[in-house]
């Protein structure tokens, strides 16, 4: 497929795809000090002209409904086309956030019954839908933190990560004002509880911790984490990414965490838009409900409420509105699919699937966690890359070519040269058996052909990408040609 | 039992436990400790066919009254705009919407290069060098622009008009508190602008930033000239929180000297959706590129020497410098950024300015017709652009209540933000309405000010 | 490339020289080897103090991010503004041509750094 134009190479001054109805009242006009001198230089396309450039960018995409995207920590399931239909009916689609309580009580019904599954799914006493994506729920979750000790008195310094954890979960702590510490994991991918040991005093605010962790391993000692860090009164956060594991079968809330958020785009189904919008609502313990954003929804014998007002105690708003209602909407859709039922067998499925994944690829690469996983898995390349000179980077890369999406590579941090492979329950035997051939047939082509993989990919629209250039000359947006001299 | 998510069969299963060699699925999980786990079903009810779904959300839609059904005359942060139809069918592409954020650019070659048309036409349109890839939504947006002035200026002090919109601010203070970043918020003139002089008064050498928004909460616009040369002078940055269908004709913060533009992308052809998802934009002057949280789209060269498209200045994000990173922001609003672009794509330099002048006639038209209804007043004298303060004669929730009655839902009542302002409703009106609609608005007004009075 | 006799080295592979009354500052053909490719520098403005061992510039690869670590602590009289621009020039001669920025910092004792013996030992430490 020969590369796309960009929309503003398709422009030919005069044409347009949208028309208006003429205007029906007097035209006004603004004083001029106030007007815009030049329009600005936006494409003028007809409207068959913009439906194929943006098809043919669409064409030269991948989603989950065109192709297995085993991404690891990402949980990219299937997106059911239900949720869509639901969301786009125009008793949701087209409500004004401001409307009066009485017009939007099946939007608050939506609000108030999901905070309800999530409190059961998670083991947690209250929830707030407002954040916007996982990230936000991290920092919205320390905003709380930070309210409770602020409240006792208390202002401990420290947020302690592991060296397993996400980027957001540093950057998040940063963006709260605390001081990050990493936490060291032992050889089996726990965390270290002797390191944690000697990192505990009063001065820690909270851990946060995912479980299972993003090496795929369960942390059985969270409990005994929990007791240590709540004798110095700190917080153990639990980071939702991996919920899809255990969903069902075993709760934050009854391991000792205070606090947790959820990934609605990753455990329960609302698709990732190619980089968002996602919705990372919060649970908390009752400890530190006083603390959560406003406003919240509350249902009497009237009907349903949002209140703002009485919460003395809560960190305000992290986002204007109710949150990315949209996509609360989809999460409860999903959850009303599986039921109380169903959500056990998806981290059932989850779980197996992984673990079968793991079992036809183990002999091929090291498992540096060994032959047992939760959702997910890391295998390293650091064999191949030490005997034949193709790195974690070049497996990724040649996987494309077959038509798959790469696993996570390079994270997390402390295995070197990690693939992270996340089948989902969603994927089907057969597509796991498919995808284990050929990354074994990789493998194989990484002893005998090494090239084929430093080359790769060759079957995409692009080939590798001088990344280099990018940083260093960067080229971030369209310039127009000046406007000739007047 | 076998649900259409889930696609495992028994002989599957057997299959598989075997190749791993486990006696059975739930001894997969024995590495959680048997005190740990849930030990009994969760008290939800159970599933739901497709069926069963669709009925039971058909009847929570029903439950509400979508502005669609009405004649909405809602703002405040929150606008009713047609959305050309090419934007929701290109949105159903779920090659976009199924996709993940483009780490593997040889595959996502189509999102990033309509993140870098996004990020060209929030350029063009706010008359600054440099955009994003998004950010959450407009509040959120003016949090980070604030920030990064922070950041840039190595100051600790916003000052914030409080013709932003209040939740706005709200979520400024939010973010702002636990990093000892002082935000002082600094009333209006009478006029509904920014009060010049008493801006001047907070502002001082300590300041990273003046915040405002154009048009304000209230409806009014502001000076952005004016501002600039305020923050200015006392080494401050100006952020300047903006409305896109507005820069259709009014003179974008590039051109006044705004160092920061941010604002909420979803008059772009975003539906409203009870307040999300929606998107934030950000732009910024060349200078101030390496301050800037979230992702960035640039173009580079493949090894085949043809024009590609990639993420890039990766070293500002937390997946790089973790606690040391710009923001934490990961995943964005990329789907709303595509909606915005395409809207724009679709309305072009002259559609764009058609919808913002038929906005501000109509919105223009309506203010003539209510102001001329007795007893009504409109407190503020500075010019607007779609949107107006009304203030009545009466108590503003009794009239509203009236009208919505008569199926109008008149606008949105200040009360909620502000106790001492009973009387005073904020009215929109968009290119959506008719003549004929907004006659009628302003007669059911006048009418059901008579029945309160 | 070897390691240049005259200098003083740090552990975060800044090298160090003295100059009448200035203490020239650098990085190492270690460190330009571990970067690989430079896409950004960011050197400190004219007159900025300086604390030992603490960041006083940034350099970064396309994924990776590494502090400048100022071998001893002074006031930036000096900065060379060219290799902002030109990485190419810094990673071929990062020893000469390729210094970073001059600081003022009188009676400054770089006998607490690196001699090139140690610090070729510590490198091919590090490289294990």
């Amino acid at each position: 497929m020969s590369s796309e134009p960009l929309i503003f190479e398709l422009s030919s001054p005069g044409r347009r795809a949208f028309d208006l109805p003429a205007l029906d009242v007097p035209e006004a006009t603004l004083p001029g000090a106030l007007r815009r001198g030049r329009a600005p230089e936006l494409p003028e396309v007809s409207q068959l002209d913009l439906v194929r450039h943006f098809t043919h960018l669409s064409q030269r995409n991948m989603g989950i409904d065109t192709n297995f995207y085993p991404l690891g920590s990402c949980t990219m399931k299937y997106n059911p086309k239900v949720n869509e239909d639901v969301a786009a009916l125009p008793g949701f689609a087209n409500l004004h956030p401001y409307q009066s309580g009485d017009t939007v009580q099946g939007a608050l019904e939506v609000m108030f019954e999901l905070e309800r599954w999530l409190a059961e799914i998670s083991g947690m006493d209250a929830i707030s839908l407002q954040p916007t994506a996982g990230s936000q729920g991290e920092l919205t979750a320390l905003f709380v933190c930070r309210a409770y000790h602020e409240k006792k008195g208390r202002r401990p310094r420290k947020v302690l990560v592991p060296d397993s954890s996400h980027g957001t979960n540093p950057a998040s702590a940063a963006l709260c004002g605390y001081e990050v510490e990493t936490v060291k994991s032992d050889d089996k991918g726990h965390v270290d509880l002797e390191d944690l040991k000697a990192r505990l005093s009063p001065d820690v605010a909270c851990l946060m911790m995912t479980n299972p962790n993003t090496v795929g391993v369960f942390e059985k000692d969270v409990r005994a984490i929990a007791a240590m860090l709540h004798a110095v009164d700190a917080q153990l956060y639990y980071d939702g990414a991996n919920l899809n594991a255990i969903c069902g079968l075993a709760r934050p809330g009854d391991m000792g965490c205070d606090m947790m958020h959820f990934n609605l785009h990753k455990t329960f189904s609302t698709p990732h838009g190619g980089g968002g919008p996602g919705a990372g609502p919060i649970g908390v313990k009752e400890h530190l409900r006083p603390f959560l954003p406003v406003p919240r929804v509350e249902k009497d014998a009237s009907g349903y409420h949002l209140k703002e007002e009485g919460f003395p105690e809560s960190i305000g708003r992290v986002r204007c509105f109710y949150g990315n209602f949209g996509l609360l909407l989809r999460g409860l859709v999903y959850m009303r699919a599986l039921g109380g039922d169903g959500l056990p067998e998806v981290a059932r499925g989850a779980v197996l699937n992984a673990n079968y994944l793991l079992a036809l690829l183990k002999d091929r690469f090291e498992a540096p966690y060994g032959d047992r996983c939760m959702h997910e898995f890391v295998l390293s390349a650091s064999r191949q890359k030490r005997e034949n000179g193709v790195s974690a980077l070049d497996f990724a890369k040649r996987l494309l070519d077959f038509g798959y999406h790469a696993p996570t590579v390079y994270f997390p941090l402390i295995v070197p040269e990690a693939l992270m492979v996340e089948p989902t329950e969603t994927e089907s035997k057969e597509t796991l058996d498919a995808f284990a051939e050929v990354l074994r047939g990789i493998a194989r082509e990484a002893v005998e052909t090494p090239e084929l993989l430093r080359q790769a990919p060759v079957n995409t629209v692009v080939g590798r990408l001088d990344e280099g250039k990018a940083a260093r000359q960067p080229n971030l947006r369209w310039t127009p040609c000046p406007p000739p001299p007047a | 039992m076998p649900h259409p998510y889930l696609p495992l069969t028994d002989h599957d299963r057997a299959a598989m436990l075997k190749a791993i060699g486990e006696p059975a699925v739930d001894s997969l999980f024995d590495s959680i400790p048997p005190d740990l786990r849930l030990g009994r079903p969760l008290a939800l009810p159970g599933h739901l066919s497709e069926m069963e779904l669709a009925r039971e959300f058909g009847r929570m839609a029903g439950a509400n009254r979508p502005v669609s059904s009405l004649e909405s005359y809602l703002g405040a942060g929150a606008y009713e705009h047609y959305a050309p139809s090419v934007v929701r069918h290109v949105l159903g592409r779920s090659e976009f919407y199924t996709s993940y954020t483009p780490y593997q650019p040889e595959l996502t070659q189509g999102m990033l290069q309509a993140i870098w048309e996004y990020q060209s036409m929030v350029c063009l349109l706010t008359g600054m060098d440099v955009s994003n890839a998004s950010l959450y939504e407009g509040g959120h947006a003016l949090a980070e622009s604030c920030l990064m002035a922070c950041a840039a200026t190595g100051r600790k002090k916003v000052v914030l008009a409080e013709g932003l919109h209040p939740e706005y601010r709200q979520v400024v203070k939010t973010y702002a508190g636990p990093q000892g970043i002082q935000v002082v918020e600094v009333p209006q003139a009478a006029s509904g602008a920014a009060d010049l002089k008493a801006l001047e008064a907070h502002l001082d050498q300590d300041c990273a930033a003046l915040a405002f928004m154009n048009p304000n909460f209230f409806g009014c616009l502001e000076s952005g000239a004016d501002l600039a040369g305020l923050a200015h002078s006392k080494g401050a940055l100006l952020v300047a929180c903006v409305e896109p269908v507005s820069l259709g004709l009014l003179a974008p913060p590039g051109d006044f000297g705004a160092d920061i533009a941010c604002g909420e992308g979803q008059p772009l052809g975003i539906p409203l959706s009870f307040g999300g998802p929606w998107v934030g934009f950000i732009a910024c002057r060349q200078a101030l590129v390496r301050r800037m949280p979230g992702r960035i789209a640039g173009i580079t060269d493949d090894n085949r020497g043809q024009r590609a498209f990639v993420l890039t200045l990766q070293t500002r994000e937390q997946h790089i410098r973790r606690e040391k990173a710009t923001s934490n922001i990961c995943t964005n609003q990329t789907l709303l950024a595509l909606a915005a672009t395409v809207t724009l794509s679709a309305l072009g330099p002259v559609g764009l300015q058609e919808v913002a002048t038929q906005c501000l006639s109509k919105a223009h038209y309506l203010a003539g017709l209510v102001s001329r209804v007795p007893g009504v007043e409109l407190p503020h004298a500075a010019p607007f652009f779609c949107e107006f303060t009304l203030r009545l004669p009466v108590e503003s929730a009794g009239v509203c209540r009236a009208m919505r009655g008569q199926g109008i839902l008149a606008g949105v009542e200040l009360s909620r933000f502000d106790k001492a302002r009973p009387r005073d409703l904020l009215v929109c009106a968009t290119e959506t309405k008719t003549r004929a609609q907004l006659d009628r608005y302003a007669e059911v007004l006048a009418r059901a000010i008579k029945e309160a009075a | 490339m070897g390691v240049p006799a005259d200098l003083r080295y740090t552990k975060s592979h800044e090298w160090a020289r003295l100059e009448g009354g200035k203490v020239v500052v650098g990085i190492t053909d270690f460190a330009v080897a571990a970067i690989k490719e430079i896409v950004f520098l960011e050197l400190p403005p004219l007159g900025r103090a300086v604390e030992a061992a603490k960041p006083f510039g940034v350099i970064e690869s396309v994924k990776a991010v590494f502090d400048l670590k100022a071998p001893v602590s002074g006031k930036v009289a000096e900065v060379n503004a060219k290799m902002a621009e030109d990485f190419e020039a810094l990673a071929r001669d990062p020893f000469v041509q390729g210094w970073l920025v001059k600081l003022e910092a009188p009676g400054a004792d770089l006998s607490g750094l690196m001699d090139a013996a140690a610090y070729e030992k510590f490198c091919a430490e590090e490289h294990h």
